[in-house]
């Protein structure tokens, strides 16, 4: 295959040799800008033309049409002929262009999606709770064996991960807590900073968040797949109600899981600090559990728990709502499940402070 | 404008799953130019076939022959530089649903020619138009185009490249008639405008009837018969007399005659 060329033999004669086809063509559309040619007719000679593509011809046309030339075909092998004739015949339009918004108007599209956005998943919420009464009213109906699968996956499957995850953190709680205790003398008070800090707050915030990384994610992710496979469509015509089978198994499942997942992770994350204790504050295990258990009283465990159990109906609720929010197509289905994660964390977190700022009106 | 040039041969083709025999020993040849329509039952392999020969699968055993070059021992940069001589048309589109239709077109020339962006895009709306879909379809997303217009926009990438051969996975299935019947006239077209070498899996007896040049028929996992529709209609194998002998076959004919 020789590189397509195209050259000046005579006044109103240019030459093309070559394969003017996508391998063939090169850098020749960018060098052919610089060749000028005045107005008119002109013979395109076409006896050394190996080949000639549609990505060809359009270069050659357009290099005539920018140049007001009208060409006369040449020996040209007739196929070839053909095809250039059919591109020639085709009328310069302009492209069309995706209409572009101003600032402003995006600005507003974002602010209405915004808006349609919290009311659908008010609505959503809405729905998922009739949904909830009615199973209430039936019992009989809830799906045990799903709720049970499900809190296989997203609990217990995440045992290992939220152990370890809190015994890391009761470790850095504990060290960064020993530094400051010790120039006072006050080593002993990293039980309390301890206990505190992981039953109230961080076991279940990071419980939380791992849950939404693990199982909010895939439950959008399953559920738009399942929209975009007409799974959901088939459900509903089969009379399956899918907020039934997909919605409820899954918030009933985490509802029961995340709060046991934080008990687990108090237990490691106090068991982190504990030993960072003793290797920084040479403060014995005894001694750490006889001060853990006369300072810190059940009310901080089940503080914890209730804010884990109110963490688990919005990682569930939002993973469900944004899986249902997919329409189309393999990259919404990518889109929305990142929307889940990205959504559910930084929910937690606006209620964690709430929470905080809840219970130091109620000073618990 | 059919030569006795095989531009694909397939012989001693062979294919299992596990203990499943898909192909016992599948011989074929297309020639250049030709219309090729490889038929048979549900889990005859068809698509297992034409997947073979697009290189998204290896057969267990057996050689099989792309213009000119055996597949099976091709090495990396050869099978890509073949990979650009054919299109293929998927059966469900297989758009990339990131990208709008005119970007989805324009993607094979984008990534191999060092075009500008607005000639790629003239020339995609081009290939749109050559292949009857409207400017401004092809600023939508696959997503939003019906069932034909996808077919379409599909076969309107698969000659992007304007390539030497072309593979249709079911250009016609879920189509209504009067779609089905423009995607007979559009295959039938670039046949003509492109000298193109045509492979395809179909189902449809008016397709059949009316574009295929030959025909072969799939079933006992190897190649029942090959030839022309025609030819095929005096065989009496049972497998083969049912794309002939039901009413719906009959008025195909018919239809095709006329």
């Amino acid at each position: 295959m020789t590189p397509a060329a195209i050259t000046q033999t005579a006044e109103r004669e240019w030459t093309l040799t070559g394969s003017w086809t996508v391998p063939g063509l090169g850098e020749l559309a960018h060098e052919l800008g610089a060749k000028s040619c005045n107005p008119g007719d002109v013979v395109l000679e076409g006896a050394g033309l190996e080949a000639i593509d549609t990505a060809g011809a359009w270069v050659l046309q357009r290099w005539l049409r920018q140049r007001k030339v009208v060409p006369r075909l040449s020996h040209w092998p007739p196929r070839l002929e053909k095809l250039m004739a059919l591109v020639s015949a085709h009328p310069e339009e302009p492209l069309l262009q995706p209409t572009a918004r101003s600032p402003l108007e995006r600005l507003g599209k974002f602010t209405v999606d915004g808006w349609q956005q919290a009311v659908a998943l008010l609505a959503f919420i809405g729905e998922s709770a009739a949904a909830a009464l009615r199973l209430l009213r039936h019992p009989a109906r809830i799906r045990w064996r799903t709720v049970l699968r499900n809190i296989q996956i997203g609990g217990f499957e995440a045992l290992p991960i939220t152990g370890l995850m809190a015994f890391l953190l009761g470790i850095v709680v504990a060290y960064q807590g020993a530094d400051q205790l010790r120039h006072y003398g006050a080593n002993i008070f990293v039980v309390d900073l301890v206990g505190y800090a992981m039953l109230r707050e961080f076991a279940p915030l990071i419980t939380a968040i791992i849950i939404a990384g693990r199982s909010g994610s895939s439950y959008a992710a399953q559920i738009g797949t399942m929209l975009v496979t007409e799974e959901v469509d088939a459900m509903r015509t089969l009379g399956i109600e899918p907020l039934e089978l997909l919605v409820l198994p899954k918030v009933m499942a985490l509802a029961i899981a995340l709060p046991l997942l934080t008990v687990f992770a108090d237990v490691t994350g106090v068991f982190g600090g504990m030993v960072m204790a003793r290797v920084q504050l040479d403060i014995g295990f005894h001694e750490f559990i006889d001060r853990f258990g006369r300072e810190l009283h059940g009310a901080s465990l089940l503080i914890g728990v209730g804010k884990a159990w109110v963490f688990a109906l919005i990682v569930a609720i939002i993973g469900c709502f944004q899986g249902f929010r997919t329409h189309g197509s393999a990259d919404s289905v990518g889109r929305q499940t990142t929307i889940s994660v990205v959504q559910s964390i930084f929910l937690v977190i606006v209620a964690d402070a709430l929470f905080s700022v809840v219970f130091s009106k109620l000073e618990l | 404008m059919v030569t006795t040039e095989p531009v694909l041969r397939m012989s001693k083709v062979c294919t299992r799953f596990g203990s499943h025999v898909v192909h016992q020993d599948v011989n074929l040849e297309v020639l250049r130019g030709e219309v090729f329509a490889i038929v048979g039952g549900s889990g005859s392999g068809k698509t297992v076939l034409l997947r073979e020969m697009v290189m998204l699968q290896r057969p267990t055993s057996g050689s099989i022959e792309m213009l000119g070059a055996d597949i099976g021992v091709l090495a990396e940069e050869e099978s890509l530089a073949l990979r650009k001589r054919w299109g293929v048309m998927f059966q469900h589109g297989g758009l990339f649903s990131s990208l709008t239709v005119r970007e989805n077109v324009g993607l094979p020339l984008r990534e191999h020619s060092t075009l500008d962006d607005d000639l790629i895009d003239a020339i995609a709306d081009w290939k749109l138009s050559l292949v009857g879909l409207a400017a401004d379809a092809g600023l939508k997303f696959p997503d939003e185009l019906s069932g034909g217009m996808l077919k379409r926009a599909s076969l309107s990438r698969a000659i992007a490249l304007d390539p030497e051969l072309l593979f249709l996975d079911e250009p016609t299935s879920g189509l209504d008639p009067a779609s089905a019947a423009g995607v007979d006239e559009l295959i039938r077209r670039m046949h003509t405008l492109y000298g193109l070498t045509i492979v395809l899996v179909t189902h449809d007896l008016d397709l059949l009837w009316q574009v295929c040049d030959r025909v072969a028929v799939l079933g006992e996992a190897r190649v029942l018969a090959t030839g022309s529709m025609e030819d095929l209609s005096h065989l009496d194998h049972p497998i083969i007399r049912g794309y002939f002998d039901d009413p719906r076959a009959r008025k195909a004919r018919d239809r095709a005659a006329t």
